[in-house]
């Protein structure tokens, strides 16, 4: 209940002077972990992501060559009034420099503007908007682990690499859903596939067997699912129902996490493809960071890719820091030097952040496994295919982010 | 057209859902003057039971069907008893906020100890499966759905029309001092029509379980179409609120094929043309 | 129908003077605030959330109409304010204005729609007004849906405030705050406030005396949903976002919560209610959904032990309209 004592303090905080802070050394930073801790995203990212950056922190190695580091966290609810209002105080108050993690789209956007602002550092891995490093792209901000433009590309091209050369597209009806659909399409038809027809679906929906019919008199190889949450775990179950998968027809997930395999079960799950950037059960090194932190949750899962990516952004953080020696606080200078090191660390590879802020790394299709196939409490994953960082993400010639045209 | 037949089935099964849990309000307000705002989170602990039972009693659905409707009704008459009939004679509005605050706490408490994302719940293995109906692929399930509240709801219709203890709850409704008189603890069957409300609710909550993920807000949006359902339909007639459930689910589902986009606020609209054209309601007395 | 709030002490030149005073203190105590080290932005989020709470108020604590959608109010005017400014490039003055007018029409359209039945049908139809809106919102281009709009250019009002400068922003949300309230005050105790009163008290008994009852819940439905637009449009410099988060049916649930705690139709309740319930998101935020938990037991609590909420109960103690 480490978030419970940091918001109180944060109330305490305010009252009391913090000027004794701002006179210390320069070799102090304070994190902020901004996550939704008890809704939607709790699972993917809350709790765990502050669990990843106090490994991050203890992992480094900083503490042992002066630095101090603080970390605190708060739950922004999923409201960006919320969120901005926490990151305000942060800044103004308790002195923070760094804000992390940060899922849900539009809290993930608004913190983007107040970082901005007060020249902190961002770095955000729970988001799925590709806007972060586009047209609302800040010198302040790196965008690690995942978008929705990657998600489109990886899954498209891979699925029709593999066959899947006629899609139909279930989309929630909004702007996420739109993004995602029409990613998608301009990956399926670039690589020789063929859409052949779409609906698009309400938020939050309960039912979706009306639009799981229109699915599959279409005969499409493959079934895109361009929602996310409820209603992606929702459609996928319903599928089954509806003995979709058993007919032959495929169902590509566009964003799914292996919170979502877990919460859907693998008997429905299985056969079902989607794109994630980490899994626990990549390599020795993945396995290692995994073990470490199951063991400290209290759930005992192991790390998602929102709370791997805090862990891995966290960790360039500390090299940029540990590279400038010093005098942490002028957020654009840390960033600017984050982007003059290259990634690379356990959990994603080698990569790199880009002038927009995107980080690149390898993006991996995976394929739910059958139960007869499973070995353990969380082993659901065959690996597919591997798309390399270089071509998961936004090209920089097509990215619109200001800060290329300088 | 065979796509159309296909829709108007689907339709059907979300009338279901609209039907049972517009009853259960109307049972409620009939008797209590109480429009129920925790009838979603009600719905959703009937869900929860369903899955407790099966994952820490091994107790599969058809039990679940029989007991999550007793335990979840209990948990109302339990809540009628402690705070509800506190209310009685309060302007009604309180009513709402009572119930209203009582979703909250419940939704709450859920989300703290499952989270939002949901738990699974398979369907049981006799209703696994479809059958071709020549027009459409038909899960087994659904069509269980759609013939088992269908039961419910005329059950529930026939012991409040055309039984003894149903002639008693209507005179109550009417005047609650001339029943008292003739013997009758009033106050026990407003209790017993909490309960009863409720457990259409939780039951409603059962046969979602399997279609839907069970979670704690599954609810909190159903409740307010639900709501939109009742103002169409009106609370005065038991009938009324089956047959508006059912068509609306219809109307719902025919919106998917069409133009589904709207699928989400057909219902909404519809309610708009009503009080536009006939403010009562299609079946319903003034509040 | 029992009337909703039981002290309907007459209005006596004593009470004015007396509200008179309140009012003066609680502006004075406002005022000061950027001098008291308190943080200014949880303050102007409080004064929007207390002028749409005093809005929300005039409709059920002296019409006796309970809104559950008051919400649409609050985000129509937020959205429409934060699109004028950041894409049409309209100055904040022109951009408030044009906010609170389209919340205007809104309360038109809306109501007209919902005082067609009474009582308990009423909350269902504004409830599912406002849910039909948060569909149309999430779903419409300009909104960017669940993204919502950001990076709200703060601008200079009328060409000389400065409103990127956090005190001049306070000063500004004071003065509209107050104006509003003001308004509101001055309505309750106008003639037209009276026959709201009075249709609280017994609407067949106010038709029969020849009012068009309709009309005047319609006009108070306007009046209430224009000012809670206001306070979204307020709202919008301050947060300098727009998102579905104010369109919500919860942020409503929010809404009644605040002048139930407050006090159903008292004059200064709502304002109460609002800072509480305010204070309290802020400082039990690391409790995260325990927060929906306890919103739930106040409601109950509320509902269940004193009625009149906190300025009510002061009130009931001191004999004393506030």
């Amino acid at each position: 209940m480490k978030n419970t004592i940091s918001a109180l303090l944060l109330g305490t905080a305010m009252a009391l002077s913090v000027a004794s802070i701002a006179s210390a050394d320069d070799k102090v930073v304070k994190i902020g972990v901004l996550s939704d801790q008890s809704g939607l995203y709790a699972d993917l990212a809350g709790p765990g992501s502050t669990l990843a950056a106090q490994m991050a922190i203890e992992d480094s190695g900083l503490k042992a060559k002066g630095w101090t580091i603080d970390l605190i966290s708060g739950d922004h609810q999923n409201k960006p009034d919320i969120g901005t209002t926490i990151a305000r105080q942060w800044f103004d108050v308790d002195k923070v420099d760094t804000i992390v993690d940060v899922p849900n789209s539009g809290v993930a956007l608004a913190v983007n503007n107040v970082v901005k602002e007060k020249n902190g550092v961002y770095i955000n891995s729970g988001a799925a908007t590709s806007d972060l490093t586009n047209a609302q792209c800040s010198p302040n901000t790196v965008h690690w682990t995942y978008d929705t433009y990657m998600l489109a590309h990886a899954t498209g091209q891979a699925l029709v690499k593999a066959g899947g050369d006629t899609w139909f597209f279930l989309t929630a009806d909004y702007a996420f859903g739109a993004a995602l659909e029409r990613d998608t399409t301009a990956v399926v038809l670039a690589n020789g596939g063929k859409v052949v027809g779409s609906v698009k679906h309400p938020l939050n929906t309960a039912d979706f067997s009306s639009f799981l019919l229109q699915a599959q008199a279409s005969k499409a190889k493959i079934i895109g699912l361009a929602n996310a949450g409820g209603d992606t775990t929702n459609s996928i179950k319903q599928a089954a129902e509806f003995g979709i998968v058993k007919g032959g027809q495929k169902l590509a997930a566009l964003l799914l996490f292996l919170t979502d395999v877990k919460a859907i079960g693998l008997e429905t799950a299985q056969g079902l493809n989607f794109t994630e950037t980490f899994y626990w059960d990549l390599n020795d090194n993945t396995r290692a960071f995994s073990k470490r932190f199951s063991e400290k949750m209290k759930s005992g899962a192991p790390p998602t890719m929102v709370q791997a990516g805090v862990y891995a952004g966290l960790m360039h953080y500390f090299k940029a820091l540990e590279a400038l020696g010093g005098n942490p606080h002028d957020g654009a200078k840390v960033v600017a030097k984050m982007k003059t090191i290259p990634t690379d660390d356990p959990l994603f590879g080698k990569g790199e952040v880009e002038a927009n802020g995107r980080v690149t790394h390898d993006a991996y299709l995976f394929e739910v496994k059958k139960p007869s196939e499973s070995k353990g409490p969380w082993d659901f994953y065959k690996l597919v295919g591997t798309v390399p960082g270089n071509q998961a993400f936004t090209p920089l010639d097509k990215s619109t982010c200001a800060l290329l045209k300088k | 057209m065979q796509a159309l037949y296909a829709q108007l089935l689907v339709g059907l099964i979300n009338g279901s859902f609209y039907a049972l849990l517009s009853l259960g309000l109307a049972v409620i307000f009939g008797m209590l003057n109480i429009i129920n705002f925790a009838h979603g989170a009600l719905y959703m602990m009937g869900a929860f039971v369903a899955y407790f039972l099966l994952n820490l009693g091994g107790i599969n659905y058809w039990w679940a069907l029989l007991i999550a409707p007793i335990v979840v009704g209990v948990f109302g008459m339990i809540l009628e008893r402690t705070m509800l009939q506190w209310l009685a004679g309060l302007d009604h509005l309180y009513g709402l906020l009572l119930t209203f605050g009582i979703a909250l706490i419940v939704q709450g408490v859920f989300q703290n100890y499952f989270g939002s994302s949901g738990l699974p719940y398979s369907i049981p293995d006799q209703l696994k499966g479809g059958v071709n109906l020549g027009f459409m692929f038909l899960p087994v399930y659904r069509g269980w759905v759609v013939i088992f509240s269908l039961v419910v709801c005329l059950a529930t219709w026939f012991l409040i029309e055309k039984t003894q203890l149903g002639a008693y709850l209507r005179a109550a409704t009417e005047n609650p001092t001339l029943v008292r008189a003739f013997g009758i603890n009033v106050p026990r069957m407003i209790t017993l029509t909490y309960g009863l409300g409720v457990g259409l609710a939780a039951l409603a909550g059962v046969l979602s379980a399997p279609i839907n993920q069970v979670r704690p807000l599954m609810g909190a949006d159903l409740i307010i179409v639900v709501f939109a359902v009742v103002v169409i339909g009106g609370m005065g007639s038991i009938m009324g609120s089956i047959i508006t459930g059912f068509a609306l689910g219809v109307i719902e589902g025919l919106t998917k094929y069409f133009y589904p986009e709207a699928s989400n606020t057909v219902v909404f609209v519809l309610m708009v043309v009503v009080l536009l054209v006939k403010p009562t309601g299609l079946t319903g007395r003034a509040a | 129908m029992s009337a909703l709030t039981d002290d309907t002490l007459p209005v006596t030149p004593r009470a004015m003077r007396d509200e008179m005073i309140v009012f003066a203190a609680m502006a004075a105590l406002l005022a000061v605030v950027p001098f008291t080290g308190i943080y200014p932005f949880f303050v102007m989020q409080a004064l929007c959330f207390a002028l749409l709470a005093c809005a929300f108020n005039l409709l059920i604590g002296y019409g006796g109409l309970l809104s559950f959608g008051h919400a649409m109010f609050l985000g129509t005017a937020g959205y429409v304010s934060a699109h004028a400014l950041k894409v049409w490039n309209l100055p904040p003055e022109l951009g408030i204005v044009v906010g609170t007018a389209a919340a205007a029409l809104l309360g038109l359209v809306t109501g007209y729609i919902s005082i067609k039945r009474q009582g308990i049908y009423f909350s269902m139809i504004t409830l599912a007004l406002s849910q039909l809106l948060y569909f149309l919102y999430l779903q419409a281009p300009f909104t960017h849906g669940e993204d919502g709009i950001q990076g709200i250019p703060q601008g200079h009002l009328f060409g000389i405030f400065d409103l990127s400068k956090p005190l001049v922003l306070y000063y500004v949300v004071l003065v509209g705050f107050l104006a509003g309230f003001l308004l509101i005050y001055r309505t309750i105790n106008s003639p037209f406030g009276e026959v709201l009163k009075s249709i609280r008290e017994n609407e067949p008994r106010a038709i029969s005396l020849g009012y068009k009852t309709d009309q005047y819940k319609l006009l108070a439905f306007i009046l209430s949903g224009t000012l809670a637009g206001f306070a979204g449009s307020l709202k919008v410099f301050v947060a300098q976002n727009a998102s579905l988060t104010d369109v919500h049916w919860s942020m409503s649930g929010e809404i009644v919560l605040m002048t139930l705690v407050g006090g159903l139709g008292t004059i200064f309740g709502p304002v109460v209610g609002a800072f509480v319930i305010i204070a309290m998101q802020q400082y039990l935020a690391g409790f995260g959904q325990w927060v929906t938990v306890i919103q739930g037991v106040i409601f109950v609590s509320c509902v269940l032990l004193f009625r009149r909420g906190l300025v009510g109960e002061l009130a009931h103690l001191l004999r004393r309209s506030l």
